[in-house]
This record gives C-alpha cells, structure tokens and sequence, in this order.
C-alpha cells in the first residue's frame, strides 16, 4: 500500500519565534492545499470524460447540452473558473455534486464518518498487535520470533487487498458465516438508531442497542481486520527498529549493569524512549488508512470517501472529486504538522 | 562494514583500483546477502518469475488469446487446462506466464522513469537551495499530500486507461519520496570538501550533480526502488482491477482477478490464481529489498 | 513470548468469539420487501428529470399517471388510472381527459386536473432530458398555456399539432414524466422559479401507493406506505432497495435470507442458486436490446458489404450459451419483443463462410483496422471480446477501446467511434421510442447535431426511411401501423449500419415466499404494491 508515501514525513522549514514559526507553518499548509486544490482541478479539466453527460444523460439534445453546459460554467476561462471555485470554497461552498444532486458537504459528511470508523478501528488493531509484536521481535532480535514477525510484515506488504478482501469475503462470509456481508449496516437495521456521530458503533452505544451494535460490528470487522494487519506490518516494523536502536544504546548497558530487571528495562526505559516516535508512526499509518482504502471500500461496499472521491472521479464530478481530496489532503498535513510539533516540543536531539 | 572501501573507491582516481574497489564491495555484499535466506528466497521467486515470463511462448500449453466458449470455465488440471479456464475459455495458465511480462514490463518502467524523476528534482532542490529549493519541495508536498491511488486514477483518468498511461501515472505519483531522500543526500554533501575541490577545479553544476552528486545517491535510491517495487506492481495490479490498468484481452493479473470476481463462488480459481501469482512477485521484491537493505544500506548495517 | 504478547493474543482470540457469535437472522419481517439492486444512477425522484432506471422503479411507485398499466396484466396495455376515461376530438389533435375521483397525494390533497396540468406543463418548462416524450407532441414552453389546459378540477384537454396515434401519445403518457406531482406540495418548496425541483429531487409528492423516506445516494432508497393511497392497501408496507454492485454478494445474502430479492445476478450465480432451497429465479423479457453500430463516416465501414460480413462473424448462440446465458435471447430488429410490431425473424447467423464471402465483394477483402468502443462493464467487455475473436478470424484487426460510460458516450456523441458496443432501453413503451432513433435522421450533417439520435451517432443518413417513421406515428389504424413497423425492421436489417444482437431477460433471484414480483417487461419498471410474501 502507500506507507512510503508517509515515510518521509514533511519537516517545516525552521524559523525562529513561536509567531513566525505559526505564520509559516500556516503559510505552508495553505499553499499546499492550494496546489492540491490546482492540480486536481486541472486534472478534472483535461479529463476526456464530459461532466455534461453526466447531468443530463445519453438522451439530451444538443440544445439542453449546451444550458447545462452554461449552468456548470464550463464556458468560462479555466482560471476563472479555479477561481471561483476556490472564492467559494473560502465561503464554505463546496458546490454540488453532479452525481448524487446534492451538496459535497452534505455528501462528505455522509461518507467521511464511515472511513473514519473502518480507519480507526483498522489502526487501533494494528497498534494493539503491531507494537508489541515490533518490541517482541526486537528484544529477541534474530530469533524465531523475530523471523516470524518480519514474515507477517513482509506479507503484509506484498498482499493485493482487493483480493484479500475477495477471498476474505468469500470464507469468513460466505463460507463460514462468522461475519456479516458488504456494507454498513444489515437492511433492517438502517435508521433505527439517530446518527450523531456518524459512526455506527458509537451511534448504537449512545442509543443502547446492542442488536444494531452486534450488526454494525459484525458488518466492519472484516474490513477493518484487512486493514488492520496493513497498519500492523508497517507498525510492528517501525517499533523494532526503534527498539533496535534504543537497545543498543549505552544507557541500556548501563542499566542492565545496574542489575534491573529485563522487563525494567525494556518497557521502563527503551520503549520509554520510542514513544513519541511511534505517536508519529502510529500518525501516518492512521492517516495512511483514511486515504488508502479506496479499493477494500469498494470490495466491502463500504460507502466511505475513497469509494466517493473514485465514483466522482469516473463520472467527472469534480466538485465530489475536489471536496473529497481537500478533506484528504487536510487530514494528511494536519497530521503532518502534529507529528513535527510532537517531535520540536519532545525529542530534545530536535533542539 | 563497506563504509571503508565506499569511501576509498569515491576518492579515488585510478581506474583499476576504482574497479577492484567496487568489485570487492559487491562481492561483500554478496556474502553478507547470501546468508540471508529470505532475502535469498525472493531473489530465487524472482529469478523464477523472470525465466517464465522469457520463456512464456516455449512454456505456454495454449494461446493466451484464444477463446473457447464451449470449454470456459474449467476447473484446473481438467482437459488439458494446468490452471483451469476463465470465462471465455482461456486457458489461464498460459495467461499468466504472459501476464509476467506485462507486470515486470510495469515494473522496469516505473523502477526508471520515477526514481529519475525524483533525483533530478531532488538533487537541483538540495543543491541549488534558495527559491528554486522552496518551489520543488512545495510541489512535492503538494504531491504527497495527496492520496495516492487516487491520484494515479486521476492521471489514468486523464490520459486514457491503457498499460503505458498506467506506468506513467504510477510513475508521477512515485517520485515525491525519492525526490526527498535525493534532496536529502544532496544537502550533505553539498558543502563536502571534496565537492569543493571540484568546485575550484572549474566544474559547474550540472557536472558536478550528475557526476558527482548523482552517484552518491545511488545506494539509497536503489534500496528505496526495490523496497517500492511491490508498492509499484500492487498500485498496477489495482489500477487493473477498477479496469484502468491494461485492458482487456491483455492478460494482465489484476485485470484477470476483476474479470474472475463475478465467479468466486462457484468458480474459486479464476480470480484466486492471478492473486496467488500478484502475491507471490510482491513478496519476492519485498524480500529482496529487505535483504538488499541490511547489505547495502550503511546507516542500517551498523546496528 | 512476553505477557505483552500473551495478552495480545487472548485478546485477538475473544474478538474473534465475539464476532462467530454475532447472529444472523433468518428472513426479513413479514411486510417488509428488501431488494438487493444497483442503484448508483439515482440523481433525482423528480418526474420531470429522472431518466434512470432506477430511478422509474421508485417512480412508478409513487406518481401515479393519468394512465398506467397494471402490473399483474401487463400485455392488456395502457389503462385507465388518475384519468378515468379520455375522448378525442374529429381531426384528431384534441384530447380531452376526465379525471377519476378519489385519488389522494401523500400530503392529504386531493389530485384534480389542475395538479396534471402542472405536472405536464411543467415537464415541458422545466426543459429536461426526458422531456422530449411530451415535446414531440409540439408542446413548447411558449405554448403550453394553450394546449396543455385544465378546463375545470376535473377536465384536462392536450392539444397536439398534429394527429398522431392515440396509442402513441397515451403510451407516452405511461413514461416516468407523465407523473403526476402534488402542485401545492411542489409549489410551496419553490426556489428561485424551479416550480419545486430542487425539493422534488429528493423528496417525492405522488398518489402512488408509497413515498420515499429516505434516500441515501450509491447506498439505499427506504420507501415507506403512502397512507392516503386510493388503492388496495399494499401487502408490503416498507420496501428498502439497498445498492450492492457484486452478484456474488446479491446472492450470498439471498441464500442467507439477508435479502428478499436480487436484481442483478450473473447466470453464473443464478446456477448456483439452482439448488438451493427456498430461492427461486423468475426470468423476465426486459426491453433493453444489445447492439454494435458502425460509424458511416469511416471509409471501410460505410460500404454495407462490410458491415454485412460482420454481421456473419458474429457468434450469436455461441455467447447467449455461455457468458450471457439465460440473460440475453437473440434479438436481430431494433424493437424489442413484446412491443407493438416487434419483428422477430433472425436472418443472420454465425457463419464464417458467409461472412467471408460478403467480405470477398466488398471493396475491403482484407480487412483492416477497427476500434470498438466499448464501456468498462464485464458483459460488455465478454461481448467485446468475442467480436475481437470473431472478427478476427475474418482478418480484422481489432482492438479494444475500454472506457468509462461517459468517455465511451462522449466520442459516440461526436461521432468519433469506428464500432460502438452499447444497449438501448425504450423511453417510452411505444414502437416509435426505437423507430424513432434507429431508423430516423433526416439531416445527417455534422451541424445538425442531431446527438439523440442513434442514426445521427452513427452518420448514417436517411431521409427516406425517415419519412416512413414519421408517416407510423400518426397511423391511427393499429394493423397497419404494426405492418409499417415490420416492414421498416425487415428493412433495417438489411441495410442499417446496425448489428442489432440479444434482448434482454432479466433474472431475478427470490425468496420462494416472495409472490407476483414484476420487473415491469419490456415496458415499464417494478410494481411492489402488488407482491406478497
């Protein structure tokens, strides 16, 4: 999948002062997003699909082709368009979307909390596993254990996840019948609890109905175990070579000198020591999931953003297509920004 | 361990020394390779992969073109069918020894156009510094910044699903990272004595970067493109499956796994076998860049 | 292995026992229809916009029309419905519609003939897609005022410029934009002169036996009883369309009982349904034909020896039998069967003698290269395919240009496509919605622009044939009409750049419980009001 994409997390240029620090950092965030912005909206503009046709459909005279044409304001100068675009996005108006007739933020805001729940889910195994299988399989470096968790991390990483999905879908669901099929949430289940959150599992807490809950959970745990063990290969990888490191540090010695004990030692002092780093870690593989799972969303008919932003994108939507990648984009540098404060404020070599 | 002889082997002038140096290198690294048995491993699949896919035509049972509709999905070893047949009668067997070519087609581009990409970018941002630092390396945050897949969809999108646009946009959403680890290398030896002595010497830099400069970044670039290159044939393969990547009747597995999903249930095969075959050459690259990153990489071969 | 990873692992082991005792329920509650069904075309409920086909299945089942076909006897043709009878006046041009009583909108209004005249009108106005049904009538936003006219609450009078047959204009009246919207309802959410279009895109005001709830889009449709509905109060009080893009899922969830029905399963799923118990599959002819057309602007193309050739080497059975199998029948005119006139004499056959032979006389005896657009969909493409094999062994050389719906629409529509391989579904259920496309161009020049029309696409220019479409629509004699239809098919065969190829059966797999499913034939979409389970 994309760790690498994350890998090499962003450093803010260095300035000095704490208000020109947060005038650059703001700076940069802006243009990034303006560029995001640009390059996606060129995309949609020398795209060889014709967002016309999507309105009107195969039908349309040429007559009611060139009102729609006029009315999506096509006619006018590329630029121009960029700029209304953007003027109205500074207003908080994402526009219409072509596809589904309706607003991209009522949209957004319909898909966005089913990522979000599949993302965090995925993430949350991938740290309950991954971290310590990464501190287990660095402490005994070399060994059975070691090998074994290299194997689940290099196989995580080698797996075509549509197929996984696939396959999955096909034992655990079809075969086995452990979980439910595609989708959010079981037909008969849908708009009984009020959506607060967006999130199922939080929704059917809040209301206190367990059938719901039991459906929702059964409905995620598939995917969100797939994604999971993505963020579990990526995870347990980086915290063994964090480990590595710290265990090889002269403190170590002198603390096994000292005579403490080997479990004092590696979760008192060296994973003490990685914390913040696999904050970071744990960061990028989060926001890794909320933009990668384009394709288990669409194996698990999951109605999330990638699936969104991929339809849109097909039908040249452009308007679903830019409010999604803005949504994305500001995700990914948010947590960019945040893994490089962790680091200013904590890590003392950063000073 | 080659810290010593890297060195040597940057500093020198003679030829035959430069040559015995870098022999000496490799074949340290060899050894150091060799004891390595996963890594072993996927340079032995990918070896494997690589003498299918030459020799497709000799080892191929059928034409990986021609239909039979009367014989369609068959199940494998069933009427002379290895690995069984798809919907169209289509042996798949023969499919996928030539779907190998098309996925290390893939591969071999990406592995050259993007890596260059992000060294040209990366090494005139470190080296020139200044403005023309601040707007590469914005423009590969923006580039970052985004989804990944989604924008290789965007691209392909853009320029018309087919192999080659696939490798292209595969490629202009690949190259962020290496521009950053090149920019990276670039600002430590941009000040290097060495360089200096160039400098005085009267080389200009566009000598001075790809002559002395690109070279230096080679090692790292190299672990990064192997470690990538699972990244890179999955990216393709799933560009296949939403019918982006090569398009039909080309055999290309993640298209052959899109075109078997209608029949998993009754027909497990047919998407199942081009998945085990995507697997298999991600895992043999992702062993070998593994390997080839406790061999080659100085700063991980000093723990 | 440290406690860490001990207690790593019982804790994966109890998720797991929790998930494996999550239950699964067996059926779906007695009045309550769940249907399995790619719905990501929906865009709009609203009458005077909506041209999906997803669309109409929740549209017939809300807007009520002034005249409508019954469901459990669909080849009786139009019947009365919110109009209770209709005359029409001495040359013909004059309709005059008297309202029935008793029809109820889900807001509590009364539906009079002011609420269809609003309704039409606004179809009209509004100057949408669809709304070229009524407009071919000679209304016009101008003129409206005066021919589409409610004399009083219960008289509708339509005046026509010319005097077409009355089957024709009634059969159009069936379409989805012959729905009769709540005028108050619909006026009273106006936004910036829309007439209610912005509100009625989501949200629906019909007579129908249901409304619809709720609508998420590419998720689900929940459609809940209308409770002023005049009829026979509906078996099925909640009806849900839950979109699912895979067959296999569809079917998964129908053996499970997850689902009461699945709309769109591949024969290979529908054979795997064979055996098990408590499903059953009920084969409907639909009126969607499969088709290649050649474009006439390419040299090799426009000489008919070619097109004929193409048409032997196509392998007619060979893919009805096998990828296709039980979901397209040979279908060689361009009206489907079921409708008015429907020609049903297949002349060609795969037969690659034949085939080369016509290629033999044509000015192209190698053949050469051609492009077959063709959109990112699987049974396309496997159509696709077997063309490219086929014609192949004629010596063609084809390839593939695989795209997605709108791309591949987009060069049909500016005539840049060499072979396009697309599916055509009646507008409307009359003979003239095909006739009207496949057989009607009259101007065939670049400037025209004539982009609804499938000759236009295909520049094939026919001023003749044209005429004898125009001249059976306003046959009122219901023999000759069918016989001027018959022969204008025989015709086409013949000549047309059209490989007209399969007719669509659409397979829907059930509950055995599940009674009186109708997709709607080949002319109108699903009726739930009458299903009981």
């Amino acid at each position: 999948m994309t760790q690498t994409t994350l890998t090499a997390a962003r450093r803010a240029p260095m300035a000095s002062g704490w208000p020109k620090k947060l005038a650059t950092t703001l700076l940069t965030v802006a243009v990034t997003l303006l560029g995001l912005l640009f390059v996606t909206f060129m995309i949609g503009r020398v795209m060889p699909i014709d967002p016309v046709l999507a309105v009107i459909g195969e039908r349309a005279t040429q007559a009611q082709y060139d009102e729609t044409f006029r009315q999506l304001g096509l006619d006018k100068p590329l630029l121009v368009q960029f700029g209304i675009y953007v003027g109205d996005v500074l207003q908080g108006d994402f526009g219409k979307s072509i596809r589904t007739g309706q607003q991209v933020s009522t949209d957004i805001a319909r898909v966005f909390p089913a990522t979000l729940e599949l993302a965090t889910l995925g993430t949350l195994m991938g740290v309950f596993l991954g971290v310590p299988l990464g501190v287990v399989a660095a402490v005994y470096r070399g060994s059975w254990i070691d090998q074994i968790a290299r194997l689940i991390g290099l196989i995580g990483y080698s797996m075509p996840i549509f197929w996984l999905g696939l396959v999955g879908l096909l034992v655990f669901y079809g075969m086995l019948d452990w979980v439910e099929g595609p989708g959010r949430l079981g037909v008969f289940y849908q708009g009984i609890v009020p959506t607060r959150t967006g999130l199922l599992l939080v929704d059917s807490l809040i209301a206190g109905d367990m059938t719901v809950f039991k459906d929702a959970f059964g409905h995620i745990i598939l995917p969100a175990s797939l994604l999971g063990y993505f963020s579990l290969a990526y995870i347990s990888r980086m915290t063994r070579s964090f480990m590595l490191e710290q265990l090889s540090a002269e403190y170590v010695t002198t603390a096994r000198v000292k005579g403490l004990s080997e479990w004092q030692v590696v979760w008192g002092h060296a994973f003490r020591n990685i914390r913040i780093q696999l904050v970071t870690v744990i960061a990028l593989a989060y926001a890794n999931l909320l933009e990668g799972s384009v394709l288990t969303e669409i194996i698990f008919a999951w109605p999330g953003i990638g699936q969104y932003i991929t339809t849109s994108l097909l039908a040249n939507d452009m308007n679903s297509v830019l409010g999604g990648t803005v949504v994305i984009g500001t995700i990914f540098v948010c947590l960019n920004i945040f893994s490089d404060l962790l680091y200013r404020v904590f890590d003392p070599r950063s000073k | 361990m080659s810290e010593q002889t890297l060195r040597q082997w940057l500093l020198s002038d003679e030829p035959t020394s430069r040559r015995q140096a870098r022999l000496s290198a490799w074949y340290q690294g060899w050894l150091a390779f060799r004891s390595n048995t996963l890594a072993m491993l996927g340079l032995l699949i990918l070896v494997f992969l690589i003498l299918c896919a030459l020799f497709a035509p000799l080892l191929a049972t059928h034409d990986p073109f021609t239909q039979d509709l009367a014989m369609r999905l068959q199940p494998p070893g069933e009427s002379g069918y290895l690995l069984g047949s798809d919907s169209l009668g289509r042996d798949i067997y023969s499919r996928l020894l030539y779907g190998a070519r098309i996925s290390l087609y893939i591969v071999l581009l990406v592995a050259m156009v993007a890596p260059l990409l992000g060294l040209v970018i990366g090494t005139v941002a470190g080296y020139a510094g200044g403005w023309l630092d601040v707007v590469l390396m914005r423009i590969t945050d923006i580039f970052l910044a985004f989804p990944r897949l989604i924008l290789a969809l965007a691209f392909v999108a853009a320029l018309g699903a087919g192999i080659e646009n696939a490798v292209l946009a595969i490629s202009l959403t690949a190259w962020p990272p290496y521009a950053r680890i090149a920019r990276a290398e670039t600002l430590t030896y941009r000040n290097a004595e060495f360089i200096h002595a160039i400098k005085l010497q009267g080389a200009g830099p566009i000598r001075i970067i790809t002559r002395h400069i690109w070279p230096l970044c080679l090692s790292s670039l190299v672990i990064r493109v192997t470690l990538d290159m699972a990244g890179i044939i999955l990216t393709a393969a799933g560009l296949g499956f939403l019918g982006l990547g090569a398009q039909p009747p080309s055999p290309e597995w993640g298209a052959m796994i899109s075109e078997g999903r209608k029949y998993i249930l009754d027909h497990w095969w047919v998407a199942t076998i081009p998945g085990l075959a995507i697997f298999a050459i991600s895992l043999a690259f992702n062993l070998l860049g593994d390997g080839l990153r406790d061999v080659m990489d100085p700063k991980g071969g000093t723990q | 292995m440290t406690m860490k990873s001990k207690l790593a692992a019982a804790a994966f082991a109890g998720l797991m026992a929790t998930t494996a005792m999550t239950p699964a329920l067996a059926e779906t509650p007695p009045n309550m229809l769940v249907i399995a069904n790619r719905i990501d075309d929906i865009k709009t409920f609203d009458p005077a916009e909506s041209f999906e086909f997803a669309g109409a299945d929740v549209s017939r089942n809300v807007y009520e029309k002034l005249v409508n076909f019954d469901p459990l006897n669909l080849d009786a043709g139009f019947g009365p419905q919110l109009a209770e009878s209709w005359d029409i006046s001495e040359d013909g041009q004059t309709i005059t519609f008297t309202m029935a009583t008793g029809h109820t909108f889900a807001s509590g209004n009364e539906v009079t003939a002011k609420d269809a005249e609003f309704s039409l009108r606004r179809a009209v106005l509004l100057n949408k897609t669809p709304s070229f049904i009524l407009t071919q009538f000679g209304f016009t936003a101008e003129n409206v005022e005066e021919t589409i006219v409610a004399t009083d609450d219960n008289k509708l009078v339509l005046t026509l410029d010319k005097p077409y047959a009355l089957s024709f204009v009634l059969n159009c009246l069936t379409a989805t934009i012959g729905g009769i919207v709540d005028m108050e309802t619909a006026m009273a959410n106006e936004v910036d002169g829309d007439m209610g279009g912005e509100w009625l895109r989501t949200n629906t005001a019909g007579s129908g036996p249901y409304k619809v709830a709720d609508w998420k889009p590419n998720e689900s449709v929940l459609m809940d009883l209308n409770p002023n509905y005049a009829g026979e109060k509906p078996a099925m009080e909640r009806v849900i369309v839950q979109h699912i893009q895979e067959s296999a899922t569809q079917r998964l969830q129908l053996e499970r009982g997850d689902i009461d029905v699945a709309r769109n399963l591949s024969p290979e799923d529908v054979a795997g349904l064979a055996d098990v118990d408590g499903v059953k599959v009920v084969d409907e002819l639909r009126g969607r034909l499969m088709y290649w057309s050649a474009n006439q602007k390419n040299e090799m193309l426009a000489d008919p020896k070619v097109v004929e050739a193409l048409k032997w080497a196509t392998d007619y059975d060979g893919m009805s039998n096998s990828f296709l199998k039980g979901q397209y029948t040979p279908q060689q005119a361009f009206l489907p069967l079921t409708f008015l006139g429907a020609l049903e004499e297949k002349p060609f056959s795969y037969d690659m003698e034949k085939a080369k032979a016509a290629l033999a006389e044509s000015g192209h005896g190698e053949c050469g290269d051609i492009k077959i657009s063709v959109r990112e969909a699987q049974e396309r493409l496997d159509i696709a395919q077997s063309l490219q094999n086929t014609w192949g062994q004629l010596g063609c050389n084809v390839e593939l240009v695989v795209g997605t719906g709108a791309q591949t629409l987009d060069r049909y529509r500016a005539r840049e496509h060499d072979i396009y391989l697309g599916a055509w579904g009646p507008d409307y259920p009359d003979p003239n919605t095909n006739a009207g496309t496949f057989a009607y161009n009259p101007d065939n020049s670049d400037e025209a622009g004539a982009t609804g029309l499938l000759a236009w696409r295909n520049a094939w220019g026919i001023p003749e044939m044209s005429e004898q479409t125009l001249a059976a629509v306003v046959e009122n004699d219901t023999e000759a009409r069918k016989q001027m239809y018959l022969d204008l098919q025989r015709e086409h065969q013949k000549v047309s750049p059209f490989g007209v190829m399969f007719q669509q059966i659409e397979q829907n797999g059930m509950r055995a419980n599940v009674e009186n499913f109708v997709a709607g034939g080949a002319t109108t979409a699903v009726s739930y009001w009458v299903i009981t389970k």
